[in-house]
């Protein structure tokens, strides 16, 4: 139950409403008993003297109560609702805001549908509880407190007796505490597997329809659907011995009194009128003893909840601007790496080794290398997306771990490798970055990044919505569009992962071509595996395996006997098998293409 | 920031008593179960209300005439009752929790088995988020409901029609004045209903959207901290998303603590007018006709009020917690009817063992509109193709051009709008989807990957393949020296947005996968967009072997890839305007010509 205690800063703004809600369930309370008062006075004076006044005034006064007690209750329903809503609401919002925050390093390694499923479920199960179970916990309490009063007040002797059963009650009832809150666990965990499950098979349903694992999918969404079955009859059967127990206690106390309270009407120790006064107190014990297992079964939900938000909200960002951060001046465009390795969590492997590199204002890099040789591990250290394990990027000779997150990244545009746009219009996607851009900077960048013409033939233009509920755009088409979401934020260091992959052959040289445009008088920082690309970069940095095993400019790699010669070569041939195959068909039919054959040479 | 506006989501057209009829459907099943249950319900309350009695018996008769023994064995009698009460409940209480989580089970695995069958078209317009949304926190509004009002509901209604058979025994027109309050009672439901129905369906709207928010935000959180949005995206979740799941949050509770106190206010009004119209003609005497009122019977009829009410005011609450559950169960059975587009037709044949010779017979193609005033224009038209078994075949045009399309019809992802599509001259409409794909492999662009192992990923394409079939397909594609560098090789965990492995490993892990499933048709769109040069050589080198007497279909912007494909089919506006070899090609000087031609334009 020490996780509850988490909560209280998030309980605490909402004191008031809970002390409110309280007082109205008190007054309620109170409010309840008087109506058999009037009611037997009814009886007593009214039937009983033929008093028409009184059962007038009677009548009035319980249509007077009725609405009191009416007005109470909806106030302290909504009260308790509100309660919850907005605990609920602040902590969601902590959630959202936390995890977006985390570094890529928890990301990496983080469960989607779990992090949905605790900011939503989760916080649900607390919500319930800091509205309705709060209140009503302290109302039985003092409930509790004031019937056992009343007993000891009555007679301490048969009040012990008959408090016996309560003992156990309290016992099993913290019992069944402790037990359920890991069924609950079990619940919310396969609660978030679920959605991770759905997440998975949303997002990959090519793949699994491609290789026709339907059976398999639902068969392992059925196998944790059918945990969470056994969870959840499991806390229900906890409940289901715990709630006819402790009735069974409460009538168990009543036999008590009979028994023994019986003795002691016989022997003259008691009156009737007194046990029977004595017993309807105990019976009053009733219901909050219900109560109390409903009470314990929603914090039980409540603590689950607790923790695996909290396991979440109590995750650092294990990248941040640190205390006294340097807000970055605008940079020249210099980079540097110091001596920097990288290991990601959990890989002993390296996948950046001992990497030395400077980089002037303005130039443009290439970086080339085979698949997974650290390319991008590389460009990801620059705008601080992972802290290198050893060494230090410097730009402009500031360390990038000194910075403001915020002045460092505004300063960088990234086309990253696979192009994700969220879904909203096409101008919101281009203004992520800026959202204060005006609508000529916007068209502007996209007619750049060869967008605007596509974007102009759909009917809603620049209004048109991407992804859910409005178009779905083509690989290449959403790759134009990340492209000029970078370029608007006009960065000094421009990053293009990759970035043309994607794309059809004449799109690219489209791309390509304004590409370049754009690279004047920014450092470039280019991932690319064709050579057109590459050879035009002021340096050229090939990689294998976390290291730098070349760098130069295309004419001093070419000269050596390296892995650029051998990439070259390769991509070569096929330029000249391609040549050879043009003039062959020159020979043999020198009609078809002379004009074409003729800008052909003319390179 | 618009994104995923709000009340986007398509609400059931079906009226109330479907969804009732369909929610009381699924309890069928476990009809015999439910009977019991409310069997045992019924002992329980009988030994409930044989309590007090005993208790009267046991002070009347036991202690007031001081009897011990009579006390005792009335003692002893009571505790056998609460005894058989426990039993009772603790039975009722277990079978309901099994019929209850037993139709959630059913509804969310029936959700899931519908996902697995919807068209791919229909995710590009559902956000993963909304689907969480259905499966997770719509059927769970559902499990309250059932677990524990359903029988509760039951129970009331007993009590309801037995307290009124008393009243009216007791007292006709002291009932019927009671009944008064009824009608005002059922307008303020119905009032109440049109209100909370609406409320409620805007609260799991409401839900749905953070839940589509947060979705995106999380898949898409890399982009957001690359472009420092977060400040932005959280003012946006804070003022937008979430206070309106706040605002209506709110409103619901409005509606739902009014309507409860407006029916507890109507209990003590019929009290008032009992006290008030019943007490005045005690005093007035007798009226001589039936509905005569006596002290004694309006005493007993006032301390029958209360049990009156007492049920109406719980199915007053349970009547709330219905509406929500509506709400939740419209949403439910509108995801259920999502029409799927492909389905295997009930005479469905199993797909023989195919040599990979496959035929477009005029084929036309264009996706479902989504909206019927604006048809979506053809992505293929009238396409007629011939494609040996074993050829390789060679994709090239524009983005859009409908390459992808026509790949898609051959893996039936979609069935052609006219026209068909035969594989071994079977038309793929009269075929089980299973049988086809089963041997198909196809390789996106795209390289998804699941939450496990490599070995894992790999061996999605075919779940018996040991260790070595594993490795050797990894091999095949290049893939095996870099599994091999990771710090737990072919056990390292791929992690959903995991760094450890870069995009490009992730396509040749997804191309491994396809090999392992040795496929008959092997599909590879764009599927070594993001391997180096020298990878793809590798793979190169490699795949004539692999290629060798299946058909495949690759989708490629290189040139290297296309060259040696048997048939090249250059696809320009859903048509094929040219076919052929490379050299043919090439000799044409046309499209193909121009398109490579500019591709080595590269000037140093």
């Amino acid at each position: 139950m020490r996780a509850l205690l988490r909560l209280r800063g998030f309980v605490r703004p909402y004191w008031n409403q809970v002390l409110l809600a309280l007082l109205a369930l008190a007054l309620m309370t109170g409010i309840s008993l008087t109506i058999p008062l009037i009611i037997r006075e009814v009886i007593d004076e009214g039937l009983l003297n033929q008093d028409a006044q009184l059962l007038i005034t009677a009548a009035i006064l319980l249509l007077v109560i009725g609405i009191v007690r009416a007005g109470l209750m909806y106030g302290q329903r909504y009260l308790t609702e509100r309660i919850a809503a907005q605990v609920g609401f602040d902590l969601r919002n902590r959630m959202y805001d936390h995890i977006q925050r985390l570094s890529f390093t928890y990301h990496d390694h983080a469960e989607t549908g779990q992090l949905i499923s605790r900011t939503i479920e989760d916080v649900r199960s607390i919500e319930r509880f800091t509205g309705n179970g709060i209140v009503e916990l302290i109302h039985l309490l003092l409930l509790f407190s004031g019937i056992v009063t009343l007993l000891y007040t009555a007679n301490p002797r048969l009040a012990t007796i008959a408090l016996l059963p309560i003992i156990p009650l309290v016992l099993i009832t913290g019992n069944f505490g402790r037990k359920i809150g890991d069924y609950f666990l079990a619940v919310d965990n396969s609660l978030g597997e679920l959605s991770t499950r759905i997440q998975e098979n949303v997002l990959g349903v090519q793949v699994v329809r491609a290789f026709a694992r339907e059976p398999y999918e639902i068969d392992r969404f059925n196998k944790t659907n059918r945990i969470l079955y056994n969870a959840r009859v499991s806390v229900i059967g906890e409940w289901s011995r715990i709630m006819p127990t402790s009735h069974l206690l409460v009538i168990l106390s009543t036999i008590l009194i009979l028994w023994f309270g019986g003795q002691m009407v016989i022997s003259g120790e008691m009156t009737i009128g007194e046990v029977v006064a004595f017993n309807s107190y105990l019976i009053m014990l009733a219901e909050p003893a219900r109560q109390l297992t409903w009470l314990v079964n929603m914090a039980g939900e409540a603590v689950a909840g607790v923790n695996r938000t909290f396991e979440v909200l109590d995750q650092q960002p294990a990248i941040r601007s640190p205390d006294g951060a340097i807000h970055l001046p605008s940079l020249t465009g210099r980079v540097e790496f110091r001596d920097v390795s990288l290991a990601y969590q959990g890989e002993t492997s390296h996948a950046l080794c001992e990497i030395d590199l400077e980089v002037l204002p303005n130039q443009v890099i290439a970086l080339i290398g085979a698949t997974g040789s650290g390319k991008t591990s590389l460009v990801n250290l620059i705008p601080r997306f992972y802290d290198s394990s050893h060494g230090a990027v410097l730009l402009d000779g500031i360390d990038v771990q000194d910075v403001e997150l915020v002045s460092l990244r505004q300063q960088i545009g990234i086309v990253l490798q696979t192009s994700l746009l969220f879904s909203a219009s096409i101008r919101e996607n281009i203004a992520y970055g800026r959202p204060d851009a005006a609508e000529d900077e916007i068209i502007e960048a996209a007619k750049a990044a060869q967008a605007h013409e596509f974007i102009l033939s759909f009917p809603a233009g620049y209004d048109t919505i991407v992804g859910e509920r409005g178009v779905t755009l083509s690989g290449g088409q959403r790759q134009r569009v990340a492209i000029a979401r970078a370029l608007l934020m006009d960065p000094r260091i421009l990053i293009l992962d990759d970035s043309t992959s994607s794309v059809d052959m004449q799109t690219e040289q489209l791309i390509q071509k304004a590409l370049w445009q754009l690279m004047e008088g920014r450092t470039t920082f280019v991932i690319a595996h064709r050579l057109s690309t590459v050879q035009r970069a002021d340096l050229i940095l090939v990689m294998e395996q976390g290291q730098v095993v070349e760098h130069g400019t295309h004419h001093e790699l070419i000269k050596q006997d390296g892995l650029y010669r051998e990439i070259c070569d390769l991509q070569l041939r096929d330029r000249q098998k391609f040549q050879e195959e043009v003039r062959a068909l020159e020979k043999s039919s020198n009609s078809v293409a002379t004009s074409r054959h003729q800008e052909w040479e003319a390179e | 920031m618009t994104t995923l506006l709000p009340n986007q989501d398509v609400v059931f057209k079906g009226y109330d008593p479907e969804i009732s009829r369909r929610l009381f459907a699924s309890l069928r099943p476990y009809r015999r179960r439910f009977l019991l249950a409310v069997l045992l319900m019924l002992v329980s309350s009988a030994a409930a209300v044989a309590g007090p009695y005993l208790v009267k018996i046991a002070i009347d008769d036991g202690i007031g005439t001081g009897s011990l023994s009579v006390l005792r064995q009335t003692a002893i009698l009571y505790l056998g009752i609460a005894l058989v009460q426990w039993v009772a409940t603790f039975l009722r209480v277990n079978i309901m929790a099994q019929v209850g989580q037993s139709i959630i089970y059913d509804l969310r695995s029936q959700l899931f088995s519908h996902l697995q069958e919807l068209s791919l078209s229909f995710f590009s317009h559902y956000s993963v988020g909304r689907v969480i949304t259905r499966v997770i926190n719509d059927v769970g509004v559902l499990r309250e409901f059932i677990t524990w009002a359903l029988l509760a509901v039951a129970r009331d209604l007993f009590a309801l029609v037995g307290i009124v058979i008393v009243m009216l025994n007791m007292n006709l027109r002291l009932s019927l004045l009671t009944f008064t309050v009824l009608p005002i009672m059922i307008l303020t439901t119905l009032i109440f209903k049109r209100y909370a129905r609406e409320n409620y369906r805007q609260v799991r709207a409401a839900i749905s959207w953070v839940n589509s928010v947060l979705a995106e935000n999380i898949n898409g959180v890399r982009v957001v901290q690359a472009f420092s949005r977060e400040d932005n995206n959280y003012q946006y979740f804070h003022d937008d998303v979430n206070k309106n799941n706040l605002d209506v949050n709110l409103q619901a509770a409005r509606i739902a603590s009014g309507f409860p106190a407006v029916i507890d206010f109507l209990g003590a009004a019929a009290t008032a007018l009992v006290v008030w119209i019943g007490g005045i003609s005690v005093i007035n005497g007798p009226q001589g006709d039936a509905g005569e009122i006596t002290a004694g019977v309006l005493v007993a009829f006032l301390l029958y009020i209360n049990r009156f009410f007492d049920p109406i005011r719980d199915l007053s609450r349970r009547y709330d917690s219905f509406q929500s559950t509506m709400a939740g169960s419209e949403r439910i059975f509108a995801l259920l009817d999502a029409p799927v587009e492909v389905q295997d037709s009930p005479d469905v044949e199993q797909l023989p063992e195919i040599e990979g010779e496959i035929r477009f017979d005029s084929v036309s193609f264009h996706y479902q509109d989504t909206d019927p005033a604006d048809p979506d224009p053809m992505v293929l038209e009238d396409l007629n193709l011939h494609i040996p078994a074993g050829k390789t075949i060679a994709l090239v045009g524009e983005t859009g051009a409908g390459k992808s399309t026509l790949i898609k019809l051959i893996a039936r992802f979609h069935d052609p709008t006219e026209g068909r599509v035969l594989i071994d001259g079977y038309d793929l409409r009269h075929v089980s989807q299973a049988s086809l794909r089963s041997q198909m492999g196809i390789v996106l662009q795209d390289p998804f990957l699941f939450n496990g192992t490599v070995a894992e990923n790999i061996r999605f394409g075919r779940l018996d393949a040991s260790d070595q079939q594993v490795q050797s397909a990894a091999e095949a594609v290049g893939a095996d020296e870099f599994i091999q560098r990771l710090a737990l090789g072919y056990d390292s965990p791929v992690e959903e947005g995991g760094a450890v492995l870069s995009v490009g490993q992730r396509q040749l892990i997804s191309f491994a996968r396809a090999l392992l499933a040795d496929p008959r048709i092997l599909i590879l769109d764009e599927a070594t967009s993001s391997v180096d040069t020298q990878t793809e050589r590798i793979i190169q080198e490699g795949l004539s072997l692999l290629l060798e007497g299946r058909t495949s279909f690759v989708i490629a912007h290189r040139l290297s890839t296309v060259i040696n494909a048997d048939i090249i089919l250059v696809v320009q506006d859903g048509r094929i305007i040219e076919e052929g070899n490379h050299s043919d090609l090439l000799a044409s000087g046309g499209y193909y010509y121009q398109l490579y031609s500019s591709g080595f334009e590269d000037k140093p």
